[in-house]
């Protein structure tokens, strides 16, 4: 029967809300299989994950160990590859995230088990398995069938699957660690945290984000300028941050900071998802953009379709003059 | 040093208008610019660096169409010594597996010390090739590198997770190092190597050298369409001092100002 794995996603303790939005999928997908849904949970003494997982799959499977502490996608795959051979689930899902894009997409071939990533939904009917996924910088979906095989491994994008509370009462398994050491081969040492910089942007109630689109590190002073007359900070996307146009501390999304400010205003920012999960959450969201169909619209509540360069000022005197 | 790069030809969508074509499971193509995979510069960019280091040659690898070697021959301007492409028109439905696996077919001959890729491609946006080639080769990888240092066939290597959060590894070589954006400034490719490089050879793999019926793709892709919208912004127009008029009036409404 199409059974249902999904792998809980945890690091320094916590368990991240990805899991959740997990097994929020399995769920969904195990009614429609007829099967049933397991977390599978590798941990160092995970009791307290144990618990804040029960209500949320019918059964948790546990292996616990000390060489599960921190995620090393070699020890995951060493223990993985076993576990699925063993039980073969119909699907396993797991997080679109650092930690799943760097174990699925070679634990996938080596069980032989088709595989795509960054599903932003899924379908499994007549034993076909479908997926929806982006492409091309987020302009178009695509609609994909896998290759009919026993079993299946997908990752999911976060934010798609909303986690919700079915109060149910799972069994609790535990496995053995199906291996006895951290391979030679990749071994993890240590966390690395993020460097502090002279501004947290994180506090700030109005960031003005700029994208790509301000072309050249001499065009930042005058976004600073603009930022200043709102009375807030600079933030921006990762390519700005890779050219060096502005710190690693400024950048918004998945892998820089969450910022809720009460106004985001994004300038030349195109809106892929990893910015937008930074962001998102901000009370009103204006959008300057030139290109019509991008995809910081849907998520902005204001949009202006036109050059950056020419809206900056024009804004900026309008805005001096209001604050008088 | 035996140093490989795998470098996809993209189209650049981020600022174009991207159409579905009438067969619905591709997209039109002529009114697009192509170009490196903006992953790729920063793994070409790492290659060459590491030649620069460490001494040895730089090998870089694609599958892709004829127009790829116009790619590649950026890729051999920037620094990197021989390009090899795998003719993509040979093989039908190639996904991400099937890419990583006409690479592995196509290293057959070729030896190396380490492999870079992109952590992923910008069109089709997989996030998998390197991984998925590392694995097929039997080697250790690392996907989402900020940096590395290499030394006596170790290597030592930061990869980015959520939140700006590092990690450390202690890695054995060979493994492919799949690079994030930002792990280093990609350089330009001067003139004069601009030239040479178009003088150069480019070497291409069919299918007469890669058998065709053990590789299999994961996915097909049934349909191509917009995102449906769920919520749009209210678009404000007119000339610059309008909408500013206009967006002003918002901001001081909802108490911004
Ligand atoms: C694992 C991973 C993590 C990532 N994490 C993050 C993250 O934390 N934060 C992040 O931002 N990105 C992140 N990214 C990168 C992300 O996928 C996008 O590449 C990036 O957000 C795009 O930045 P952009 O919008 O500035 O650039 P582009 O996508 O190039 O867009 C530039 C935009 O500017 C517009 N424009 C150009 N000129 C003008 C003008 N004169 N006036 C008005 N508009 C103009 C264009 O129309 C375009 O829409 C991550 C990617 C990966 C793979
Ligand atoms: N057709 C291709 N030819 C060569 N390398 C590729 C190709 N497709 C993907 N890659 C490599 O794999 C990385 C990740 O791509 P993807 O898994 O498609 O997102 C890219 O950055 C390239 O380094």
């Amino acid at each position: 029967m199409g059974e249902i794995f999904a792998l809980v996603e945890h690091r320094q303790g916590v368990i991240r809300d990805i899991t959740f939005e997990l097994l929020a999928c399995g769920r969904d997908l195990a009614s429609k299989t007829g099967g049933s849904l397991t977390a599978v949970l590798l941990g160092d003494k995970p009791d307290a994950f144990v618990d804040s997982l029960k209500a949320q799959a019918n059964r948790v499977m546990v292996i616990d160990s000390p060489l599960f502490k921190e995620f090393n996608s070699a020890s995951y795959q060493g223990a993985l590859s076993q576990v699925l051979s063993s039980e073969k689930p119909m699907v396993t899902l797991m997080g679109h995230t650092a930690f799943g894009m760097d174990l699925c997409p070679s634990l996938a071939p080596s069980l032989d088990m088709p595989f795509t990533t960054d599903c932003l939904a899924l379908d499994i009917a007549d034993g076909k398995v479908t997926a929806t996924r982006q492409m091309y910088d987020g302009k178009l979906n695509a609609e994909v069938t896998l290759r009919q095989a026993p079993s299946y491994l997908l990752t999911i994008r976060t934010g798609c699957f909303p986690a919700s509370d079915p109060g149910l009462e799972a069994e609790i398994t535990t496995v053995d660690s199906p291996i006895a050491a951290e391979p030679d081969y990749r071994k993890f040492i240590e966390y690395i945290e993020p460097v502090v910089g002279d501004v947290d942007i994180t506090k700030s109630d109005v960031i003005v984000g700029v994208g790509r689109g301000v072309k050249d590190k001499d065009n930042i002073a005058m976004v600073e300028k603009f930022a200043e007359a709102l009375g807030g900070v600079v933030g921006c996307t990762r390519p700005v941050v890779d050219s060096e146009w502005l710190p690693k501390d400024r950048q918004v999304g998945s892998s820089g900071k969450t910022v809720k400010p009460k106004l985001y205003v994004a300038l030349g920012i195109s809106g892929a998802f990893q910015h937008l999960a930074g962001m998102k959450g901000a009370e009103t969201i204006i959008a300057v953009n030139k290109d019509p169909n991008a995809p910081i619209f849907a998520e902005a509540d204001y949009g202006i379709v036109d050059d950056m360069f020419k809206i900056i000022p024009a804004l900026q005197e309008k805005i001096l003059e209001l604050k008088g | 040093m035996n140093i490989i790069v795998c470098i996809k030809r993209v189209p650049q969508t981020a600022e174009a208008e991207v159409k579905v074509d009438s067969s619905g499971k591709d997209i039109e193509r002529e009114r697009l610019t192509f170009d490196m995979n903006e992953y790729d510069t920063f793994a070409l960019e790492e290659a060459v660096l590491f030649k620069e280091k460490f001494g040895g040659t730089v090998t870089a690898m694609s599958v892709g169409r004829e127009d790829a070697q116009d790619t590649l021959r950026i890729a051999l301007a920037k620094g990197a010594d021989s390009a090899v492409r795998i003719k993509a028109e040979d093989f039908d439905e190639i996904d991400a597996i099937k890419t990583a696996q006409l690479l592995k077919a196509a290293l057959k001959d070729i030896g190396y010390d380490i492999i870079f890729c992109g952590s992923i491609a910008t069109d089709d946006a997989y996030s998998q090739v390197g991984v998925a080639l590392a694995q097929l080769l039997g080697i250790p990888h690392a996907t989402l590198v900020t940096q590395i240092e290499a030394d006596q066939g170790r290597a030592q290597v930061h990869r980015e997770l959520e939140g700006g959060l590092l990690e450390h590894l202690d890695m054995a070589l060979p493994a492919v190092i799949a690079v994030q954006s930002g792990i280093s400034v990609p350089r330009y490719a001067s003139l004069i190597a601009i030239r040479k490089a178009a003088k150069k050879e480019i070497k291409t793999i069919g299918s007469d050298e890669i058998a065709a019926d053990d590789l299999r793709a994961d996915i097909v892709i049934d349909k191509l369409f917009p995102p449906p919208v769920t919520k749009m912004a209210e678009i404000l127009t007119g000339d610059p001092s309008e909408v500013s008029e206009k967006l002003s009036k918002i901001i001081k409404d909802k108490g911004l100002i």
